[in-house]
């Protein structure tokens, strides 16, 4: 299209006003956006998938996706083996509970949110970017709710695959639809709220730091080292007699919280030296509430730090 | 070989804010337990092998060893502040050994006195546990040093691989595949805390003339090949 331009008066030569007369601003045609806006919802649908993809390297390059895709190979391959092996020695049940299996791999669990949780938030911070989104139609509870959501599918992802997988092979060989399908569905029930969970945790610690080899670090030890040394202490505990102690320390580290509300909640058997889970239906109730608040806590941490994210 | 000012940045940069808070917060949980599994089952020699091993030189030497080796080098050369130093008149190797030297000192002031604090406190240095573990935790931290670092410098993921090394490796299949403990630096470590402690309460899978040859062969091997690295580094983008 040719612009068209603003008529400027014929000049008259020699003469200063007329000089500046001649300078016009031209209109060079540029025009208004008139098309469709798709707004705020679509900016979060659009975070979200984004950081979802992002959390197994999909849309990133090649060596993003390595890591990932290794723990997603490492839950996913013991699950495998159970069936396989359920199945060629003709057991009558899977010889793991559903959920049991989130907490037997928690390391690779674990490692996962170290590794992905920083590379989700950290870098926004870190390279200054989160003006830019801000700067979009969304708001902060849209950028903390998008990438917290996110984080937790790409978990539940992680931990749930495996359970279909062992479902799907319960089924094939026969152990009982009905108690196959309870299992399973407590087991998803736990692996979200480990999901909720995990993915709190992560994403506050990452949003404090934008040097991610430092939130991997950090995530690692709240998470993994926290369950080291409640195992510690539980087994110390579990050698002395004192099994209602053993039963109460699982509170003070993220995996055993869940355990310990899920064996109270759901029935599942505690993963720690004689299985003592919580000792009566009063400290079932606290791991379920610390549980809960630990989640919300997590959600309030983050949109607390967000309250304030500037070119600092 | 040793370069006053690169120590005294890389020393910096360790115990800088957040960092620091890490690296204490490790060593006073190991404390913080100590006391109170001393008071919750007394004096056991047992226990305090389990809690030293199974706890202190199993998850937090590694840890501590991954936060002070790959924290040496691996933030400057993630955000590029490495080029300043390399375009100093210094040997790389030089760089190389004197970063090694810082991280090697914080890893083990912050595993090994923690480590032999608590086992003077969980058994009050019976059978000599203490300072079996303590000496084991302070060879492991040299060793953990040299590898994490050689890490920082090769890859940017080092974090998370010298995690994987040290909880995967180290911990679930050392469990499963008795043979994967041969290669261990926490194995080798055991060995030597086998030979210092009294009684059959330590026990590693590896001989003590293995281990030790096994622990400088690495350390010095690592050294080198990050010396080698950096000599030819290059400084990619953000991917």
């Amino acid at each position: 299209m040719q612009p068209d331009t603003v008529p400027a008066p014929v000049p008259a030569p020699a003469s200063p006003e007329a000089q500046r007369s001649a300078d016009v601003i031209h209109n060079i045609g540029y025009r208004h956006y008139d098309g469709p806006r798709l707004g705020r919802g679509y900016a979060r649908v659009s975070l979200f998938s984004q950081s979802l993809r992002g959390a197994y390297g999909l849309g990133r390059s090649a060596k993003s996706k390595v890591l990932p895709m290794l723990l997603f190979a490492a839950m996913c391959a013991p699950a495998l083996i159970i069936v396989a092996v359920a199945i060629g020695t003709k057991m009558t049940k899977l010889p793991m509970q559903y959920m049991q299996y989130t907490i037997f791999l928690q390391m690779v669990i674990a490692l996962f949110v170290a590794a992905q949780a920083p590379q989700s938030v950290s870098r926004d911070l870190r390279f200054k970017t989160t003006p830019l989104y801000f700067s979009r139609p969304i708001e902060r509870i849209d950028y903390v709710a998008a990438k917290f959501a996110a984080m937790t599918a790409a978990l539940f992802i992680l931990t749930a695959v495996p359970l279909v997988i062992l479902y799907v092979g319960g089924l094939l060989a026969k152990f009982g639809f009905a108690s196959q399908t309870a299992g399973f569905g407590k087991g998803i029930v736990a692996a979200l709220l480990l999901s909720l969970l995990l993915a709190g945790i992560g994403m506050v610690i990452a949003a404090i730091t934008p040097r991610r080899g430092f939130g991997v670090a950090a995530i690692i030890a709240v998470i993994a080292i926290s369950y080291g040394a409640v195992s510690a202490v539980q087994g110390v505990a579990y050698s002395q007699g004192n099994f209602d102690a053993e039963g109460w320390f699982g509170l003070f580290s993220p995996i055993s919280l869940l355990d310990g509300a899920q064996s109270w909640w759901l029935g599942a058997t505690v993963s720690n030296p004689g299985n003592y889970g919580p000792p009566n239906a009063f400290a079932g109730i606290v791991y379920l509430l610390v549980l809960l608040a630990v989640i919300a806590g997590c959600f309030g941490l983050l949109m607390r730090r967000y309250r304030k994210v500037g070119l600092s | 070989m040793y370069n006053p000012t690169v120590a005294r940045l890389t020393f910096r940069a360790l115990l800088g804010r957040r960092r620091a808070l890490i690296l204490f917060a490790l060593p006073a949980l190991l404390i913080v337990i100590s006391v109170a599994v001393r008071a919750l089952a007394g004096v056991d020699d047992n226990v305090t092998s389990d809690l030293l091993g199974g706890f202190a030189l199993a998850t937090m030497v590694p840890l501590i060893g991954v936060i002070a080796g790959t924290g040496a080098i691996a933030p400057e050369i993630d955000d590029g502040s490495i080029v300043y130093l390399l375009a100093k008149p210094l040997k790389r190797p030089s760089i190389i050994l004197t970063k090694l030297t810082v991280a090697i000192g914080v890893a083990m002031a912050f595993s090994a006195i923690p480590t032999f604090i608590a086992g003077y406190i969980l058994n009050g240095n019976s059978q000599q546990l203490a300072v079996a573990y303590g000496i084991a935790a302070a060879v492991a931290s040299i060793a953990y040093a040299a590898v994490f670092l050689l890490l920082g410098v090769v890859t940017r993921h080092a974090v998370v691989a010298g995690l994987v090394y040290a909880l995967v490796w180290e911990s679930l299949i050392g469990n499963l595949v008795p043979g994967a403990r041969t290669l261990s630096v926490q194995q080798w470590s055991l060995a030597l805390a086998q030979k210092i402690g009294g009684g059959d309460i330590v026990q590693s899978d590896v001989g003590l003339p293995v281990a030790i040859v096994l622990l400088v062969a690495v350390t010095v091997a690592a050294t080198w090949f990050a010396a080698q690295r950096l000599r030819s580094l290059t400084l990619a983008g953000e991917e």
